[in-house]
């Protein structure tokens, strides 16, 4: 049981670390803003959610699984306003994204042409 | 193992410095500063478990509120180029 | 009763924190959070904007299904970010939303900020301005499907 807790609590905290690095790798990697939060949000997300979830599991029942679960509910609630503050920061002040394809001119009606048929997606 | 987490979230910071000096515009700056920020909660927490103090929690807390005004406030700042500036009022630049 | 449970969640994230449970601290727990609650009820964020305790039920279905969208869609990015040629689409595109309160739509663009691959960039009414890291993220966003789970999530007000 103990043995089956340690390997879980473990893994956990592996697999947040590497998704940590792999987060701060694409911000190194991509090619402007836009997509480097992209990245970032990898991080902020499964980074920091299992380090902290394999943090707890080690801690056990206690205060300090507690506070860690409060810093992940903070952490999960605050960063998308961080986010889209930057996100609308940057388009305010002009900063154009790389767009493959720009579909803010037709939005929802392309989906409505595209129908059923969408090979691309699944 | 605490130290290996430790030391993955230290490369990772590496990066985002080497974001934070590279990075063309401001707002590349910001996000790798606020990055550094979520970064350096983890590496608290993880620290914390390593050396047996869990109160380095209480401070990871702190960070994260400050992380969040922080970059709230310079973003401001960039937009209005003064705190204190009236929100409703048209930007000046 | 919103304050009372503004008031019950204040004082246990005093005691979560402190740790130390003597008459003086309690008490000073207590006197803090008369004061919050009363700073609360005099700037009026005690109304289902601030405090959507009514969303509380149907946590129990949404949030669990927000974490699995979160962890598939980023091990998604994951893979975008480890591969060689490094294969983005960047998109931008506008979708609607569909909720009526100001918590609802708080949900949905914070759920699509808090999905990797897509960012709400801007919001102008029920119209989000959002940029995609592929395609077919913005795709499935234009789908609306996490629309309407949110949509069921924020209930009939």
């Amino acid at each position: 049981m103990t043995l089956v807790v340690e390997i879980a609590s473990w893994s956990l905290i592996l697999l947040g670390s590497f998704f940590t690095l792999v987060g701060a790798l694409g911000l190194v990697r991509m090619p402007d803003v836009y997509t480097r939060m992209h990245a970032v949000s990898v991080i902020d997300t499964l980074g920091i959610g299992m380090t902290f979830l394999g943090l707890a599991v080690q801690a056990g029942f206690s205060l300090v699984t507690l506070k860690l679960l409060f810093l992940m509910a903070l952490v999960f609630f605050t960063w998308p306003v961080v986010t889209h503050a930057l996100a609308q920061a940057c388009l305010h002040a002009g900063v154009q994204p790389q767009l493959a394809e720009d579909r803010r001119e037709f939005g929802r009606h392309a989906t409505d042409v595209q129908g059923e048929g969408r090979p691309s997606s699944n | 193992m605490f130290a290996g987490a430790a030391a993955a979230i230290l490369v990772a910071l590496a990066l985002a410095i080497v974001r934070a000096i590279k990075g063309p515009t401001v707002f590349d700056r910001v996000l790798a500063g606020n990055t550094v920020g979520s970064l350096s909660i983890m590496l608290l927490a993880v620290f914390g478990f390593l050396t047996d103090r869990p109160e380095f929690l209480d401070v990871g807390l702190t960070y994260g509120f400050l992380n969040l005004i922080g970059t709230l406030a310079v973003l401001k700042f960039f937009r209005y180029g003064d705190l204190a500036y009236d929100a409703d009022s048209e930007p000046r630049s | 009763m919103r304050w009372l449970s503004l008031a019950a969640l204040l004082f246990a994230f005093w005691l979560a924190l402190s740790g130390h449970y003597t008459a003086m601290l309690v008490t000073a727990g207590i006197v803090s959070t008369a004061v919050c609650v009363f700073a609360a009820v005099r700037m009026r964020a005690l109304d289902p904007e601030g405090h959507p305790i009514e969303l509380l039920p149907r946590t129990v279905t949404y949030y669990p299904w927000l974490v699995r969208e979160i962890a598939s869609s980023a091990w998604g990015v994951t893979k975008i970010i480890l591969h060689p040629a490094l294969p983005i689409s960047p998109c931008m595109t506008v979708v609607e939303a569909s909720q009526k309160t100001a918590a609802g739509l708080a949900t949905y663009a914070n759920s699509i900020t808090l999905t990797p691959g897509t960012i709400t960039a801007g919001v102008d009414g029920n119209k989000f301005t959002v940029h995609a890291l592929v395609r077919d993220g913005a795709i499935d966003l234009e789908s609306g499907g996490m629309d309407r789970r949110v949509t069921a999530f924020e209930g009939k007000t």
